[in-house]
């Protein structure tokens, strides 16, 4: 066996594995629909990072600590 | 100080937090009790050399597969509503979710990827022991997996193992086997685990016995009822041991949620457990002198066993825990509410305090709000609470479903013992009732982890994390319309893959063990 026979197998053992599914193929793509939905649509149009609007850890940390502070029932 | 924040906007987030938690829970338990169940197949397989049980164990791999391809990344939307939803929490916390949630994305999920190629593309490609070993690597990587999630969820019902940074505004780990090692999360994870175990168990009893009422693929079927029946049969008595220490980690860190299952206003020594009964929905404050019960059967002190393990113990109620004065767990006089919330309300204080004092560069009143905070840190988050009634959560749905949980606990022990029974005499073939009975099982072990998982968390209402941070503190300043658009926008998403896997599924089971000559029926 040469250095690159181990790696080579693992390549064919997946493409082999890859090309044989029947059932397979059609998760796959249901999967790869719900990842492209998840990270490309609602993650970046809809679920942006609230605190993303600092640029700073700092202001993060400021702006939380003045919400965690405001927000409290003083009497 | 005072910035309202809308009661919609909180319950929007709650809800939307729920539905995609519950979702998500519809695909985890299937694949860590069918993921064993497989595993369980194979590995007879594997001793006896007999092509039946590697064509058993393939076929429910398949089902397996398709549950777990379309389960797959859904709790990462959890991820998105934390950074997005849920700021104030994420932040407050991150340093202390940080660490289980890494591990689980490092080790768990890339031990469970690699050995799941191997367990679908390795059937004869690879030797019998190393399939065999990647089939349980990818169970237990998938287990792992969820004992992180878990560890982080116990940490949010008892925090421990980490001190308040008033600086950052961050809970700071200082003691990562008292997060990872807690008591709450090691009960959490066996009992949530084992729930998914015996789902897993009811699943393949109820689409088995489906194929007998088809009269098909009787011996696959015979075969499945029988492991799936011994299986469950085990998880369910080991859950009866995880869930009294459930019960018992209940009673001692979140004494509300105790009171809120047993609908018990009024706290007493030696307490029943309320085994069946009626809340009086006209009840409506803890204080209003109703009686909380239409009608309420129990056993007598049981709840005080279950709860401290001695039948004359005293377990506090609501009005108890809300009122004080008894004597606690500790040794000492149990405070009111109002008394928490005043010292809450002393820590927020401290923390502001503290801010001006640095920003001022005056070390030494800055040292001393930082004493009070850490004196009142305990209370932290009783300091958000207007009103005493805020910390009693729903009682009746906490209530109801403790009791749908645990009924239909009771039924599973009982189906399965029947079941192994009637495989035994060699009745359960002829058994239409049973077999019926074990097909429309199926959506009850899916309505017990969930009915769990709502006293779970409609139980520690109002709190994000027990006693430090409530919810009404937590959430993002959002328009309250914007997280609606995302609700429905996950329903829509969640019922789609949902209809997917259902529609894959019955196709996969309605073609059969059988199908590609893989299976001999033998009738």
């Amino acid at each position: 066996m040469n250095k690159q026979s181990i790696p080579l197998r693992i390549f064919h053992f997946y493409r082999e594995g890859f090309r044989e599914m029947t059932l397979g193929k059609t998760l796959w793509a249901i999967i790869l629909i719900k990842l492209f939905i998840m990270f490309v649509i609602l993650k970046i149009f809809f679920f942006p990072r609230y605190l993303n609007r600092f640029d700073t850890q700092e202001a993060k940390q400021e702006y939380v600590s003045d919400e965690l502070i405001e927000r409290a029932a003083t009497p | 100080m005072l910035e309202t924040i809308d009661t919609s906007l909180i319950d929007w987030s709650r809800a939307q937090f729920a539905l995609t938690a519950m979702y998500h829970w519809l695909f985890v338990p299937l694949t860590l009790g069918l993921g064993v169940v497989q595993a369980v197949m194979e590995t007879i397989y594997y001793k006896t050399g007999d092509d039946f049980w590697k064509k058993t164990a393939q076929f429910w791999m398949k089902l397996f597969g398709i549950n777990f391809a379309i389960g797959v990344a859904t709790g990462l939307i959890l991820e998105f509503e934390f950074g997005t939803n849920w700021s104030n929490y994420s932040w407050f916390v991150g340093d202390i979710f940080g660490a289980p949630l890494a591990i689980e994305g490092i080790l768990a999920f890339f031990m469970e990827a690699t050995f799941i190629a191997v367990m679908f593309f390795g059937w004869d490609k690879v030797s019998k022991k190393f399939h065999l070993a990647s089939t349980w690597l990818t169970i237990l990587g998938a287990t792992i997996s969820a004992y992180w999630i878990l560890v982080a969820n116990a940490w949010m019902q008892y925090p421990v193992g980490m001190e308040f940074n008033p600086d950052t505004v961050r809970n700071e780990m200082m003691d990562f086997f008292a997060v990872a090692f807690s008591p709450v999360a090691i009960n959490k994870f066996f009992h949530s685990v084992l729930s998914g175990w015996v789902l897993g168990a009811i699943f393949v009893m109820g689409v088995s016995s489906w194929y007998l009422l088809k009269k098909r693929s009787t011996r696959f079927a015979l075969a499945s009822i029988k492991i799936g029946a011994i299986f469950g049969l085990v998880a369910s008595l080991l859950i009866l041991w995880t869930g009294d220490g459930s019960a018992y980690n209940v009673a001692q860190k979140q004494p509300m949620k105790l009171a809120a299952m047993e609908g018990l206003y009024e706290g007493k020594e030696g307490a029943g457990l309320s085994v069946i009964g009626m809340l009086n929905p006209s009840k409506k404050s803890y204080d209003d002198g109703k009686d909380p019960f239409i009608f309420n059967i129990q056993m007598p002190k049981l709840l005080s066993f279950l709860a401290e393990r001695d039948l004359k113990a005293f377990v506090p109620g609501i009005t108890d825990l809300i009122e004080g004065g008894y004597t606690a767990h500790n040794g000492e006089v149990a405070l009111s509410a109002q008394e928490k919330i005043h010292r809450g309300q002393t820590a927020i204080k401290a923390l502001a305090d503290y801010k001006t004092a640095k920003k001022e560069k005056n070390e030494v009143k800055a040292n001393q709000a930082l004493a009070t905070l850490n004196a009142n840190f305990d209370y932290f988050g009783y300091g958000y609470i207007r009103d005493v009634n805020e910390l009693v959560p729903n009682v009746a749905l906490t209530f109801y479903s403790f009791r749908v949980m645990v009924l239909l606990g009771g039924f599973f022990i009982l189906l399965f013992i029947i079941a192994l029974v009637w495989e035994r005499k060699g009745k359960f073939e002829q058994a239409k009732w049973l077999q019926y009975v074990s097909l429309w099982t199926i959506p009850l072990g899916y309505i017990a982890g969930q009915a769990g998982w709502i006293v779970a968390e409609v139980g520690r209402q109002p709190w994000a994390i027990q006693d430090i941070l409530p919810v009404s503190a937590s959430i993002s300043k959002l328009e309250t319309s914007s997280v609606q658009l995302t609700f429905f926008l996950f329903l829509a998403l969640f019922t789609i893959l949902l209809i997917a896997e259902i529609g894959i599924m019955l196709k996969a089971i309605r073609k059969g063990p059988e199908d590609n000559g893989q299976l001999k029926v033998e009738s």
